[in-house]
């Protein structure tokens, strides 16, 4: 089905923190307050003008139950109409797909998003391995870690060319983070030292090396929605949201086991399918200038990448062997450094769509494309295996 | 995409004390499978549902992202879904959205909570508040409900024994609804024996754990007639936060619920709720709520919920024939069971409990103490 909307939708505001292991300077809604002010100076708004607040994050990450409640001292939305929605990891691009369709409704004609997350106040594996059924599989879960991805990599393509590739997308994603002034992680890794990485880094899970896998950040992030109308009233450069796309899967990641024989169908390659579908688009990697994506582990993005555009064999990991998803490349992915440079989990999704929003805006900082960005893909990650993926547009030409 | 939003369909479990013998699957799978046999909706990409919105608690389940557990019964596998993590009210608000934007034109609307698994709601309420100052005080919902609750009753005149008025009517109306917790007929004396539990609200002054799980098919304007020949109409929907500590805030002023009715009825076009409105629910998670709330959505004069209930305001406006939260249902779901029942109301299904001519409802839900957070929505027939 085509997708049509009742009116259009445009970011007008974006502000994150600055992403750390440990922000004890301060306390959840004086973090979530850093990255509201940001948003409302970027877009040069008070409070006054926004109509709808929408709060997202995990409540037993940080073990507050409703915490809009508490949080409304940092969020501004004193007075406000306030609604709280949440989806796991995903959370964050379901708030910026909520945002939308509150907008798009002509309920409210600028809302703003909050994405939080203090990971430092609680235990996140733990949080995560909780998430899982207590009579079957919260015995076997080990938080957000697997290592099934990279047996299936390993196996596909050899241990050393499958090594190689995880860990050359993990340097780009440090040089990446390196010119993100809010990156949480940025060791300044190089090249040179994929072989030594392979040799030293410690194992997880399987063959996942910790090297590979994502951080646990404390950070916020706050995005700011308005109608056509407003949108062109108040920004220069709104970006707007073409369509967006939730899917889910079932309580477990797959209760048939990993069978070459038998692939689960991914909702990655799935959701992909169906967006580029209903707005037609037939050659995503073409398309798109620019893709933010939701990486929790090095297995998990190098696998994705072929599913997120459709490739087939070995294209994608030609991709990274080839830096084409460097800064300058032909898909340059993730310019902000990642979920693998930083993880604030509530607002690591509305991260992604904030950083391909600033991309095609084209302001966004050390890490901007040099080339222009019309056309921006945002995914989120959470659950077991879901995904959320938005399209942004620099113009409403579509 | 309209301007309205049509429920289609409604299934509910009964209200109960505890459903030990069913995980809270079973209880969502007992009311997704009457939708889809009553309505025939698929979940086809292009026709059926692409969007299911639930509504649960990581704190109440005990488990992270409490909607995972639910994906497969309630339809969502390799389909969207999102969590209302709020009173299931704004759920409702939200697929409104989701419908008018034209995103969606079918939503499946599921809610759960299994209330008995918690060890103690007071230690779940206790949880909203922050750590550092509310929280170590031993704030949670029931006693800062107690502190509203005292300033209420001063300032509108409210009595221990109107309490027990409330609570009694609130038994007797749960009888009457199929689906209402069973609990005991109680009398006006036995409920002002009733022991104390925060001052000045007695144990029976407060709603009672429960389990209970729902369903409702809303559609857009235009597809409605696919699923049903008598669909209920959401017309108006509006919220408000209020401050966050109690200091901060005038708690007995109604500042969040007053908005959130404005903004409803602005949307309704509602102009006197005395008049256009046939039918009252309100979720009064305890009893001197009930009055709070009818003063805050402009059915009793401000300051006068102690001689609204003399004057017999509480049937006059048809307020809560369900029974209310009171009887018994879930924190986070008496606004859905709010909304069920209006439905039932403006359907003309609501059997012994029908208001004759009910044309228009309104129902009222609040998340936290002390009625931090409101939202208000109004249904037509």
């Amino acid at each position: 089905m085509a997708h049509k909307k009742n009116r259009n939708v445009g970011i007008i505001g974006i502000g994150q923190t600055k992403h750390s292991s440990h922000r004890e300077d301060v306390n959840q809604p004086e973090l979530i307050h850093e990255a509201v002010s940001l948003a409302l100076k970027d877009a040069n708004l008070t409070m006054k003008d926004i109509d709808c607040v929408v709060h997202g994050n995990m409540e037993l990450f940080e073990m507050v139950h409703s915490p809009d409640l508490w949080h409304v001292l940092g969020t501004g939305a004193y007075g406000k109409d306030s609604i709280r929605i949440t989806t796991g990891g995903t959370v964050g691009a379901t708030l910026s797909c909520a945002s939308d369709n509150l907008v798009a409704s002509g309920m409210y004609d600028i809302v703003m998003a909050i994405g939080f997350e203090k990971l430092q106040e609680g235990h996140t594996t733990g949080g995560i391995t909780n998430m899982a059924c207590p009579l079957w599989f919260r015995k076997i879960q080990a938080g957000a870690l697997t290592g099934s991805s990279a047996y299936d990599v390993e196996r596909e393509f050899g241990l050393e060319r499958a090594d190689r590739a995880s860990l050359m997308y993990r340097i780009i994603m440090d040089k990446h983070a390196s010119l993100n002034p809010n990156a949480h992680r940025a060791f300044g890794l190089d090249f040179s030292q994929i072989d030594d990485l392979i040799r030293t880094s410690p194992k997880l899970v399987g063959e996942l090396k910790l090297i590979e896998m994502c951080s646990q950040s404390d950070g916020a992030c706050c995005v700011i929605y308005a109608c056509e109308k407003k949108a062109k009233e108040l920004s220069k450069t709104p970006v707007w949201i073409r369509d967006h796309i939730t899917v889910h899967k079932e309580e477990n990641f797959t209760i048939f086991g990993y069978d070459r024989k038998y692939p689960v169908l991914k909702t990655h390659k799935f959701a992909a399918e169906q967006l580029f579908k209903r707005n037609g688009i037939k050659d995503p990697l073409n398309y798109f200038d620019v893709f933010e994506m939701y990486d929790p582990a090095t297995w998990w993005a190098i696998d994705w990448i072929r599913d997120f555009f459709n490739l087939q064999g070995d294209e994608h990991l030609r991709l990274i062997e080839d830096k084409e998803i460097m800064i300058g490349g032909k898909m340059p992915i993730n310019p902000s450094g990642g979920v693998i440079g930083s993880n604030p989990i509530g607002a690591t999704a509305l991260i992604r769509v904030a950083e391909a929003a600033l991309q095609v805006r084209g302001n966004a900082g050390p890490h901007q494309i040099p080339t222009p960005v019309n056309h921006a893909l945002a995914s989120g990650f959470g659950g077991t295996m879901w995904t959320v993926l938005t399209m942004l547009e620099k113009e409403l030409n579509w | 995409m309209g301007k309205r939003l049509a429920i289609c369909a409604v299934a509910q479990i009964k209200n109960h004390p505890d459903y030990h013998d069913w995980r809270f699957q079973n209880m969502l799978l007992e009311c997704f499978e009457p939708i889809i046999e009553q309505t025939k909706v698929t979940f086809d990409m292009d026709k059926g549902i692409r969007t299911i919105i639930t509504c649960s608690d990581d704190v109440f389940d005990a488990r992270t992202i409490s909607d995972n557990g639910i994906t497969d019964v309630v339809g969502a596998h390799f389909r969207g879904e999102e969590k209302m993590a709020q009173e299931s009210i704004n759920g409702l608000g939200y697929a409104m959205a989701c419908i008018l934007s034209g995103h969606d034109d079918l939503i499946l609307f599921m809610g759960h909570c299994k209330e008995s698994q918690g060890e103690s709601r007071r230690m779940i309420s206790n949880l909203a508040y922050d750590p550092f100052y509310c929280r170590p005080l031993g704030m949670d919902y029931h006693n800062v409900d107690a502190l509203q609750a005292r300033s209420y009753m001063e300032k509108s005149k409210v009595s221990d024994e109107h309490l027990a008025k409330i609570v009694v009517r609130s038994r007797a109306n749960g009888k009457k609804n199929p689906y209402g917790r069973e609990n005991k007929i109680v009398s006006e004396k036995d409920v002002l024996n009733s022991p104390m539990y925060s001052d000045p609200l007695r144990e029976m002054h407060i709603y009672p754990v429960t389990d209970w799980a729902y369903g409702m098919l809303l559609c857009s304007e235009k597809r409605a007639k696919e699923f049903t020949k008598k669909p209920v109409w959401i017309t108006g929907y509006g919220s408000c936060m209020d401050r966050y500590f109690l200091g901060d805030r005038d708690i007995t002023s109604n500042f969040s619920l007053k908005n959130a009715a404005k903004r409803a009825y602005a949307m309704a076009g509602i102009k006197d709720p005395r008049k256009d409105v046939q039918v009252f629910e309100l979720s009064d998670h305890a009893a001197y709520q009930l009055p709070m709330w009818a003063e805050g959505v402009g059915i009793a004069e401000e300051g006068g919920g102690g001689r609204w209930i003399d004057d017999g305001g509480m049937d006059e406006f048809n307020v809560n024939l369900s029974g209310g939260q009171l009887n018994g249902n879930p924190l986070l779901l008496g606004g859905a069971a709010r909304a069920i029942e209006c439905y039932y109301q403006l359907s003309k299904q609501a059997g012994e409990r029908q208001v004759k001519g009910a044309k228009r409802a309104v129902a009222q839900a609040a998340t936290g103490g002390a009625g931090q957070h409101q939202a208000v929505i109004v249904m037509e027939a």
